[in-house]
């Protein structure tokens, strides 16, 4: 990625004397007036203006965020360089730039401004969508598809819950039950249509049948809760699958949700109460973790692995939970846990979230190598043979990733299906 | 310029569509826009955009459900949208063209775009027939379209980008291929904000005309769920299949 | 009313192409079967009409119609049916046949069958085989009438059948081209940079199992031999061996070749998500579970670069 500016010339002097001693050099340029105060400060204006987005106009140019952002790593970026960019005169709501944040959240936990990239993305990314400007290809099309399908994968809503007739056990749907349930189980779009997730579904489908839960889920009912297509700029269409997910979860009585995913879990308990949706929420991480006493005793089959789990932003910095898949996956017989250098507060994004998902190969256009292929790497470097996920949207990521950087020895799979080979021996 | 773009509303073909009987079991399948319906929109708009004008959309309702359609049509730049009620989801081509001709008729358009084909265009597509209930000359596999004045320069694309250019004069019908741009995003925010305050024309179908094509089966093509497999050294692999292609005129 | 079958053929850059010897020698077929002749008839100047196996060939030599016209096209079989009322007009379902069939279907009121992919004589009327919605439908259509208007598929019959020597017949044209709404200007050339992989007939799309930006040769050779392009899965073009232009998928480009054989790919979805309505899919892949062998229409276990180069000494 090029900088959008050139560095300040050194300005020079030929001849400079001082007091009758002459002080010609190339440092004599601290006596020029620098271009700083020449910079202008519109086009800051511009994306702090736009609601939500304000934060952006606070950056002192400190530059800790720079140091954590994950996209810096792999180009050139980071709040700071973000503001600096458009004090030199790049339009942010323009710029491939505006794409490329993940809002991982990385750099709002070492601001010292709250220069907040969650929300300020959002915003300046809806107003570019308003405006009419740039989208890249992909990330229209999986707009196109959630408004239409109701996922981002463009699969038919008909088929939703095609995958439960593989699963090996029963699976309620709310509709057919009829009744109260403890747990309604969101599955989430990539765990319903994408190969790798329907594998997780699987497990996690057997693993609550194992421990007896009292759930349910909502089948043909069920759709995309499109929280990275709002964090990707399209608030109407998240706004739209929200009235339509809140209706559906009111229609029926149960006492709490699990989710499969992380950013489900930020839509639901983060964003729907803003639209009145205030229900216990919870992660499958933090629901199983509750019920280790149980499950401990079922995971018989050891699985004699190295694992180093990757924090998902999404679980991670944005609700807090770093423990629970780490005592999930502790609990399994002949699991060795190691942890890559980057983990917990400071993990390390894989590129997937905010869109990130939806615009592969823009960002890859625009960085020198893909989030997750850095991810993979570092996964590989602990010597693990096994990388656990605890999001949807990873597996596929990673399972490329490992594959292109030559680490196809690393197995990625999600915390549910180890548990499961664990429970069920290899299959 | 006084632009009408002709849509169809079709069974999606992201699922697998069951049949019922010797036609599609239209109630269990999904309609959506026909995907050239998008790029012929947006030529629409572009001339709009670049000469003035107005652009008008109009589409047959055979489900009920070809508001929501309008609607995004409305928010990517359309004018004005019109629907012909029918509700018959078998209505095929000539039925189709027939009646939005008889639409058309009264609008004085200048040109007149459809999408080049649709995956159910069993009888033919709609644009050539609507050039000829019309009278109007018809040129399809369109790249591109400029407004000269009354006429206009129209790019046709034939196979692997080569192409002609043609001067059309007004008025015309055109099957569009692909807008010189893709097809525009509408926000969601705006498509909503259009079904909340546009209006949408409502006409009776009027004409009759039909595909004259009797129906005797349909079904899935014989499909095996894995490939068939070539058995054999590599060298035999390579032989069998050059004989494959050569019997499918493919080599 | 005649048993006669007219055959619209096409040409351009003084060649014919496939489809108009295929439609020739189903007419034949077809004529035979009901007592008439199949009649190709060909339209412009600058090409050598004498090369069909019809019964006749009518040749509608005209210098102004030396590029296609839809619309001279359209008024001159119209008036060929009125003076010969065939029986049955056949086109080809391709960018030039597809702007006149629906038209002289509406225009006449003779039924239209589009996509067709086979067409048999049943008790003195056709019955067709249409490949709608995608391929993903067959339907059985029997044109009620005097007269069929069938647009058909190309690659669906054998080439050699249509393939002869009638002497054509030279007719002068009876439209007026001066009174043309529709004016070719000029012949577009393919722009230079890189080929459109969307617009190609057949494709040979490689996959990492390639190995290494050497071996795109290969591929490059295979493809020249069949006269297909080269396209790839994403880590051949991750990896800078092709273009990005090349790349075929989710984030690359939708395609829907005739011909789509493809080399060392496994098959992820987000691959078959830009190709799975290829028309003819054939996979070589080492691993005999790799999932692309669920999606193929052939298949083969087998080593890429040994069926490569035996392909190409075939070839
Ligand atoms: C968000 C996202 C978007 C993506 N978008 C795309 C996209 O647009 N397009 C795309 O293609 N991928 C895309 N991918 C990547 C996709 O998931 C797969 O990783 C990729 O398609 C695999 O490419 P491949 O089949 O070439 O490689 P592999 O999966 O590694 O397969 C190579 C195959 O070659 C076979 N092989 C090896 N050697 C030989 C030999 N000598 N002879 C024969 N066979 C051999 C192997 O058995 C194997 O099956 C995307 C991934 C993500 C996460
Ligand atoms: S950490 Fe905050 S204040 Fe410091 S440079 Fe980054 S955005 Fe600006
Ligand atoms: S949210 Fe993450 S990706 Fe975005 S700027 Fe901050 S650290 Fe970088």
């Amino acid at each position: 990625m090029a900088p959008k500016y050139e560095k300040a010339k050194a300005i020079q002097k030929e001849n400079v004397v001082v007091d009758g001693i002459d002080i010609s050099g190339h440092w004599n340029r601290m006596f020029e007036q620098r271009v700083i105060t020449e910079y202008t400060p519109e086009l800051i204006e511009k994306i702090a203006d736009i609601p939500n987005a304000e934060s952006f106009a606070n950056c002192y140019q400190c530059a800790k965020c720079v140091a954590v952002c994950p996209v810096d790593v792999v180009g050139n970026y980071g709040p700071r360089k973000l503001y600096r960019y458009a004090q030199t005169g790049m339009d942010l709501t323009e710029a491939p730039e505006l794409w490329l944040c993940t809002t991982c959240a990385n750099c709002l936990r070492v601001c010292p401004k709250e220069v907040n990239m969650v929300k300020i993305m959002p915003a300046a990314r809806e107003q570019a969508i308003l405006d009419g400007k740039f989208v890249p290809n992909e990330l229209q099309q999986a707009f196109e598809n959630t408004a239409k399908s109701g996922n981002p994968l463009g699969q038919p809503q008909r088929k939703r819950d095609a995958w439960i007739k593989d699963a090996g056990v029963e699976i309620p749907i709310m509709k057919d039950l009829g009744r109260k349930v403890d747990v309604l189980w969101y599955v989430g779009s990539y765990p319903s249509y994408h190969p790798r997730g329907i594998d997780a579904a699987s497990a996690a489908a057997r693993i609550f049948t194992a421990l007896g839960i009292d759930f349910a889920i909502l089948g043909k009912e069920e759709k995309d809760d499109a929280d990275s297509q709002r964090l990707a700029g399209e608030k109407g269409l998240f706004e739209m699958m929200t009235e339509y997910n809140i209706e559906t979860f009111n229609k029926y009585e149960w006492d709490e949700l699990v989710v499969t995913g992380p950013h489900e879990l930020n839509a639901f308990k983060n964003v729907y109460p803003k639209y009145g949706f205030e229900r216990p929420v919870v992660h499958y991480t933090t629901f199983l973790a509750r019920h280790l006493d149980k499950l401990k005793p079922m995971l018989k089959h050891s699985v004699n692995k190295k694992i180093t789990y990757h924090d998902p932003c999404y679980l991670g910095r944005h609700n807090g939970e770093y423990e629970a898949p780490r005592q999930l996956l502790e609990a399994i017989p002949g699991v060795e846990l190691v942890e890559m250098g980057r983990n917990r507060e400071n993990g390390y994004c894989c590129g997937g979230g905010g869109g990130g998902m939806w615009m592969d190969s823009f960002t890859a256009k625009h960085t020198t190598m893909r989030l997750s292929e850095k991810r993979a790497m570092e996964a590989a470097s602990t010597g693990a043979n096994v990388l656990a996920v605890a999001c949807p949207f990873e597996v596929s990521r990673f399972a490329d990733a490992v594959k292109s950087t030559g680490n196809e020895h690393v197995d990625v799979l999600d915390i549910l299906e180890l548990l499961d080979r664990s429970m069920r021996g290899d299959q | 310029m006084n632009i009408v773009v002709a849509i169809k509303h079709i069974p999606s073909i992201a699922d697998d569509l069951p049949v019922s009987g010797k036609n599609v079991d239209f109630d269990s399948v999904d309609f959506v826009l026909n995907e050239w319906d998008e790029h012929s929109i947006e030529q629409a708009v572009l001339i709009k955009e670049a000469v003035g004008g107005t652009v008008t959309v109009v589409g047959v309702d055979l489900i009920g459900e070809l508001d929501n359609v309008l609607h995004l049509a409305l928010a990517k730049g359309a004018d004005k949208v019109v629907k012909i009620t029918a509700d018959d989801p078998a209505a095929d081509s000539h039925m189709q063209a027939k009646w939005l001709a008889e639409a058309i008729k009264g609008m004085g358009a200048n040109m007149v775009f459809a999408g080049v084909q649709a995956s159910n265009d069993l009888d033919g597509q709609i644009g050539p027939m609507i050039a000829a209930y019309l009278d109007m000359p018809y040129i399809g596999g369109v790249s591109s379209v400029e407004a000269n004045g009354d006429s206009a320069t129209v790019n046709k694309e034939f196979a692997g980008g080569a192409g002609a250019k043609y001067s059309v004069s007004m008025p015309f019908v055109a099957g569009v291929q692909a807008a010189p741009k893709p097809p525009r995003y509408a926000p969601v925010s705006k498509v909503r904000q259009m079904a909340q305050t546009a209006t949408i024309e409502t006409v009776s179908p009027s004409g009759d005309a039909s595909a004259g094509l009797a129906f005797k089966n349909m079904a899935p093509p014989v499909a095996t769920g894995h490939a068939e497999m070539i058995e054999g050294s590599s060298k035999e692999v390579a032989a069998k299949i050059v004989e494959l292609l050569k019997s499918k005129g493919l080599a | 009313m005649s048993n006669d079958i007219l055959v619209i053929t096409e040409h351009m850059d003084g060649k014919f192409s496939d489809v108009s010897f295929e439609m020739v020698g189903k007419a034949r077929e077809l004529a035979s079967a009901l007592g008439g002749q199949a009649v190709a008839v060909v339209i412009g100047s600058g090409v050598d009409a004498n090369v069909f196996a019809s019964d006749s060939t009518l040749h509608i030599d005209d210098a102004a119609l030396s590029g296609f016209n839809p619309e001279a096209y359209a008024k001159i079989v119209e008036a060929l049916v009125k003076e010969k009322s065939p029986k049955a007009v056949l086109f080809g379902w391709t960018v030039t046949g597809m702007d006149v069939a629906a038209w002289l279907s509406a225009k006449t009121g003779a039924p239209c069958a589009a996509y067709a992919k086979d067409i048999r004589v049943d008790g003195g009327g056709f019955v067709v085989s249409c490949q709608v919605y995608g391929g993903k439908l067959m339907a059985e259509v029997a044109p009620e009438g005097d007269m069929a208007v069938i647009a058909c598929l190309a690659g669906s019959f054998p080439v050699e059948a249509g393939q002869g020597s009638t002497a054509a017949t030279a007719t002068a044209s009876p439209v007026d081209a001066g009174s043309l709404k529709v004016k070719f200007v000029e012949a577009i050339k393919p722009a230079g940079g890189d080929v459109d992989i969307t617009a190609q007939a057949k494709l040979v799309s490689i996959g990492r199992g390639i190995g290494g930006k050497e071996n795109v040769e290969l591929a490059e050779e295979l493809a020249q031999a069949l006269g297909a392009t080269v396209s790839a899965s994403r880590p051949v073009v991750d990896a800078g061996w092709l273009p990005r232009t090349r790349q075929v998928g989710k984030s690359g480009l939708k395609v829907k070749p005739k011909l789509y054989l493809m080399l060392g790919i496994s098959g992820a979805p987000e691959h078959l998500e830009g190709m799975k309505s290829a028309e003819l899919i054939i996979a070589i892949n080492t691993d005999k579970k790799a999932p692309i062998f669920n999606v193929a229409h052939y298949g083969a276990t087998a080593d890429l670069f040994e069926v490569a180069e035996a392909m190409l000494e075939l070839l």
